[in-house]
């Protein structure tokens, strides 16, 4: 059992009758040769860590660099205010991609999904679907593998690096995974699954990677939180049967397309987009001074 | 395929905030100590290009420091990897230098201690992934996805082939093999990729070979 794109593994999954986290399973076991319950431990572990950095995040973190934190407290606050107007589901998402965004920018422990700057939005997701149904660890371990499995067919056909592909091979590809892992868990099938992949990633198409000082905290971590309510749009969008018009494989290919055509300043260079503005280099600069203070203590 | 296993997409579990600056960073300094074979007591390391640029806001310092006390890419303690240096004994001085090099992420270790000074040039190429790509003044090329043994030995002939004759003969396949010399009958390197794992069998009948100077195996 071998897929290679996201047509691939629906047609799989229509075939055998299976959700697509089982086809993962068996294409795992085929190519790793590792146990079922290897594979599964190693899932659990990975949806603990995840469970851990959004309740690191949520306590007020400072990043390493002083740049970013303290924003996900903020949220979390503000939802518990109940205050807020789009529902609990939502600001939980929101929240909980800060807090792992801002553990990372603070040298924190996180699981890269599919890479560290971008690493929020599946695991936020994940949060937010499950104080909302209420899921089982081993639903937990379904979500993370059918977003695990679109991953592959995105990084297979496109880069998943910002310095290749700018922030929509980062973000905009977690939000894809993440669409199709809540279009599975609340009941969705593999081909709505793969067309909130593709509606998510279609919005997110041509986002530059333009970090200030070239360190993963402007603008990423708030990043996150768009890709993950990007997510949920999209998600919704499949569940009440709407269908992407452009194709999954074909929304991931074009991906690739854009990034090969975006200039190297947008792509991680930290020499354009935000990062060349002028608040963005007297960040730089501040950090480039402290640098120099360091070193000759 | 670019990625094969679901691992690739989820994790690694690492610390932030980047997977090449960072957690690449933590592996650079961890194959160092192993080819060093244990802690140094002098650790001088110089940063090159983006890594000379933004490591301090990545923590590519305190990560390639943590990496040489031996602490794993996903430890909570590596943003304290100065203080735990000062208490293992371990001296490190940190140096950014504008000299361009191949890659843009690139990190040089001298190391002095018990086992005499040794240089190690390592690269971080993406998602935790890293390369050395010198030691000593040998220019290798060696990758981090499979266990790699070092071999330094005289340049005589011969000896390469009663080395892989040992692998052969334990059923360990060479997917990677590079060979560097200084001069001709001087001192020379070996790098070796397998397949398979090497165990400590193997290490000590290598280390029994004649010419044999030093041999290293690079712990995954």
């Amino acid at each position: 059992m071998q897929f290679n794109n996201v047509t691939e593994l629906v047609n799989l999954c229509e075939t055998h009758n299976f959700p697509i986290w089982e086809v993962m399973v068996r294409q795992e076991i085929h190519l790793t040769e590792r146990s079922r319950e290897e594979i599964i431990e190693d899932i659990e572990h990975k949806v603990d860590v995840m469970e851990a950095s959004i309740a690191r995040g949520d306590t007020g973190v400072t990043s390493y660099s002083g740049l970013s934190g303290g924003d996900a407290r903020k949220m979390f606050d503000y939802k518990q205010s109940g205050k807020g107007l789009s529902g609990d589901f939502v600001l939980e998402a929101i929240s909980a991609a800060l807090a792992v965004n801002e553990v990372n920018a603070a040298m924190g422990v996180i699981c890269a999904t599919p890479t560290a700057g971008s690493a929020g939005v599946v695991p936020a997701l994940l949060s937010a679907c499950s104080k909302k149904m209420d899921l089982t660890l081993e639903q937990k371990v379904q979500f993370v593998l059918t977003a695990g499995a679109m991953g592959l067919c995105i990084g297979n056909q496109a880069p998943l690096a910002g310095a290749s592909g700018g922030c929509q091979a980062e973000v905009g590809s977690a939000s894809g995974m993440a669409a199709a892992a809540m279009t599975y868990i609340a009941g969705g099938s593999p081909q709505q699954s793969a067309d909130a992949l593709a509606m998510a990633l279609k919005n997110i198409l041509g986002l530059v990677c333009d970090p200030v000082a070239g360190l993963v905290e402007i603008p990423c971590i708030k990043r996150n939180a768009m890709g993950v309510v990007n997510a949920i749009a999209a998600a919704e969008m499949a569940l009440a049967g709407i269908e992407s018009k452009i194709p999954a494989d074909e929304v991931i290919q074009t991906m690739g397309h854009i990034g090969q055509l975006m200039p190297a300043a947008l792509r991680e260079t930290a020499l354009g987009g935000l990062a060349s503005t002028a608040t963005g280099k007297r960040y730089a600069e501040e950090l480039a001074n402290k640098r120099e203070e360091t070193l000759s203590d | 395929m670019k990625y094969n296993s679901v691992t690739d997409i989820i994790g690694p579990v690492m610390v932030g905030p980047s997977s090449s600056h960072t957690a690449g960073a933590v592996r650079i300094g961890q194959v160092a100590r192993s080819i060093y074979g244990g802690q140094a007591e002098e650790a001088d390391l110089t940063f090159y290009g983006s890594f000379a640029h933004t490591f301090k806001g990545h923590g590519t310092d305190v990560a390639v420091v943590a990496g040489l006390l031996g602490l794993s890419t996903f430890d909570i303690c590596i943003p304290e990897a100065f203080a735990l240096a000062k208490a293992a004994g371990l001296k490190v001085t940190i140096k950014a230098s504008d000299e361009l090099t191949d890659h843009p992420n690139t990190a040089k270790i001298v190391m002095r201690g018990p086992a005499g000074e040794v240089t190690v040039t390592g690269i971080s190429i993406g998602g935790g992934s890293v390369q050395i790509t010198e030691v000593n003044d040998f220019q290798i090329r060696v990758s981090d996805d499979k266990p790699t043994t070092l071999i330094i030995h005289q340049d005589k002939a011969g000896v390469i082939a009663s080395v892989t004759e040992v692998f052969g003969r334990h059923n360990v396949n060479i997917a990677h093999m590079e060979v560097a010399r200084k001069e001709r009958g001087e001192l020379a390197l070996m790098s070796i990729e397998t397949d398979e794992k090497v165990d400590e069998e193997i290490l000590s009948t290598l280390r029994k070979l004649p010419y044999m100077y030093k041999v290293i195996h690079i712990k995954r």
